[in-house]
């Protein structure tokens, strides 16, 4: 069945729509990812503008991000306090972020630059993530006991605060600190952040991966509800014909994901979230590498 | 005075010849919100006083849809990695144009009648001066049109008019799914011996309607509103799946 969407302006099949919004979202619910980094580059694959699918990729997100906060919540798995001081580090970071994003926009080339972040990071954060959780499988399986947290600079910090669901007793400026980079990162990669975040929050913070997703899910309702708002009132590129296709999919997927997702070792967990960051990576890379098949490209007229 | 009216009349007399009735089967198309794609039935007969001329008459259909500047960017390798690089202006090209003729066009129309009508798809789009270093400026504009034939938004469809005894001519154009909104400028060309005898145009109104407008109009208009209505979809929606999968549990 095909549809028409109003801002996109182009017709698309509805069942494809479905069907992408639900594999994303169980990847949501699984993970605690909004799924942006792997939506919006299938998105641009069928067609559509690469503007209007970044905009409503945020609407999306807000959907399935609440769908699967609310299981979180039943679980008693979110960490409201460490989610406000991250949000609100994410949302300074988030304000910055688009500013630097627009100095960019004004030197040319924030493309290039918005990939080559993407390949940085995605490959940084998932070789981490894929060697640490192998040696804590390599580790279970031999007997051994895993090492208790260290006691490292972070504890020695003033403003310490008690944030009990996730068993710390830390100062707020590191989770302000990474908030604050997130949401930069947020602002010119186009994404909620969370695939960046839930790692931060695992191996810089030290929280267990359990609350992680959920919290990580809490705060990235608010960040790409701004980000929503933002992109409706400015570019209008937010076409809701297309949002509520992708999220019925994707409020139906995160319930199932955040079911698999507790069945699921947190080892296991953390392993495949390292897989498909590195194979997202490895797509991106491998297109800044290859010859393109057409080297010339279409774009919205008005400076370049 | 009125010598000279009748002599320009008289002048202007052969040009007005074979006169062109046009019928289309639609001069409106809808987009509604299952809209996929459109056939365009274009249709016409050829009004003349006098006797049928013994060159043989050839006619050529265009549409075009609203034009809009576009920037063209060329990817070059740096470094190792493949980068955008050179990029031009393109000051109007059309989001669709079709051009539908009885024969080749190169038998059917001159040169010189293409410069001045901007019948063939190259000479309908327009470069702004590409500046001095970029090179070869013209492999921009053969760039949109070679990646717009592939979408379907341009198309040379030669042959494709059907002309019988020389008066009723018709075709069919495919409109793809991908349509954007307004006015396109439809023209009909008569050519003997590759000079165009008589033209006539129209235009096709393409408007979104129903829920389609409605939409499109409250983001342009209400920006704010149109934001909060989709953030309350989401989190309707969120709330929603997230109450059905509970009960589902308990039931």
């Amino acid at each position: 069945m095909q549809i028409y969407l109003p801002i996109a302006e182009v017709s698309v099949n509805a069942f494809l729509l479905l069907g992408l919004g639900g594999l994303v979202g169980i990847l949501s619910g699984m993970f605690g990812v909004g799924g942006g980094f792997l939506m919006t580059p299938l998105l641009f694959f069928i067609g559509i503008p690469p503007a209007v699918a970044v905009a409503t990729e945020a609407n999306q997100i807000v959907a399935s991000s609440f769908s699967g906060v609310l299981a979180h919540f039943r679980r008693k798995t979110v960490d409201l306090r460490m989610g406000t001081v991250l949000l609100i580090g994410g949302l300074a970071g988030a304000a910055l972020g688009v500013v630097v994003f627009n100095y960019l926009k004004s030197l040319g080339q924030v493309d290039l630059l918005v990939k080559l972040c993407y390949v940085v990071f995605l490959g940084i954060i998932g070789a981490m993530m894929f060697i640490e959780s192998l040696n804590a499988i390599r580790n279970t399986r031999s007997g051994r006991a895993p090492k208790r947290k260290k006691h490292n600079w972070i504890h020695g910090l003033p403003l310490k605060m008690r944030f009990r669901t996730s068993g710390l007793y830390i100062s707020v400026i590191p989770p302000l600190i990474v908030g604050v980079l997130v949401g930069i990162l947020a602002a010119i990669m186009g994404v909620g952040g969370g695939f960046i975040m839930v790692p931060a929050m695992i191996y810089l913070l030290g929280m267990p991966t359990k609350v992680v997703v959920g919290t990580s899910l809490f705060q990235i309702i608010f960040v790409t509800a701004f980000t929503t708002m933002l992109h409706a009132t400015t570019n209008y590129t937010v076409d809701v014909a297309l949002a509520v296709l992708l999220l019925i999919g994707g409020v139906v997927g995160a319930q199932v994901g955040t079911r698999i997702g507790t069945r699921l070792p947190a080892e296991q967990l953390r392993i495949l979230l390292a897989v498909m960051v590195l194979a997202v990576c490895f797509k991106l890379a491998l297109d800044l590498l290859i010859m393109p098949s057409e080297l010339y490209s279409i774009g919205t007229g008005g400076g370049h | 005075m009125l010598r000279l009216l009748l002599l320009l009349c008289l002048a202007a007399l052969p040009l007005r010849a074979e006169e062109v009735v046009l019928g289309l089967s639609a001069d409106e198309v809808a987009i509604t919100a299952t809209f996929d794609g459109s056939e365009l039935l274009v249709f016409g007969a050829v009004k003349r006083e006098a006797p049928i001329a013994d060159e043989p008459l050839e006619v050529i259909v265009t549409i075009a849809g609203p034009s809009v500047p576009l920037t063209v960017r060329r990817k070059e390798k740096k470094l190792g990695i493949w980068v955008n690089t050179d990029a031009v202006d393109v000051k109007e090209a059309p989001s669709f144009y079709a051009v539908a003729t009885t024969g080749p066009l190169k038998e059917v129309l001159a040169q010189i009648e293409d410069l001045r009508h901007r019948i063939s798809i190259p000479k309908a789009i327009r470069l702004v001066g590409a500046s001095p270093h970029v090179k070869s400026p013209q492999s921009f504009s053969e760039a949109v049109i070679r990646i717009r034939k592939k979408n379907r938004s341009y198309q040379l469809l030669e042959g494709a008019v059907a002309l019988d005894q020389q008066t009723l001519f018709r075709t069919s154009i495919q409109l793809p799914s991908n349509l954007t909104e307004g006015d396109y400028a439809t023209r009909i060309f008569l050519t003997r011996r590759g000079y165009v005898v008589s033209q006539f145009e129209t235009t096709i109104d393409v408007r979104k309607v129903g829920v389609e407008r409605w939409l499109f109009n409250l983001s342009r208009q209400q920006p704010m509103i149109y934001g909060l209505m989709s953030l309350a979809i989401a989190i309707a929606a969120g709330w929603g799946a997230a109450a059905a999968f509970q009960m589902l549990r308990r039931g």
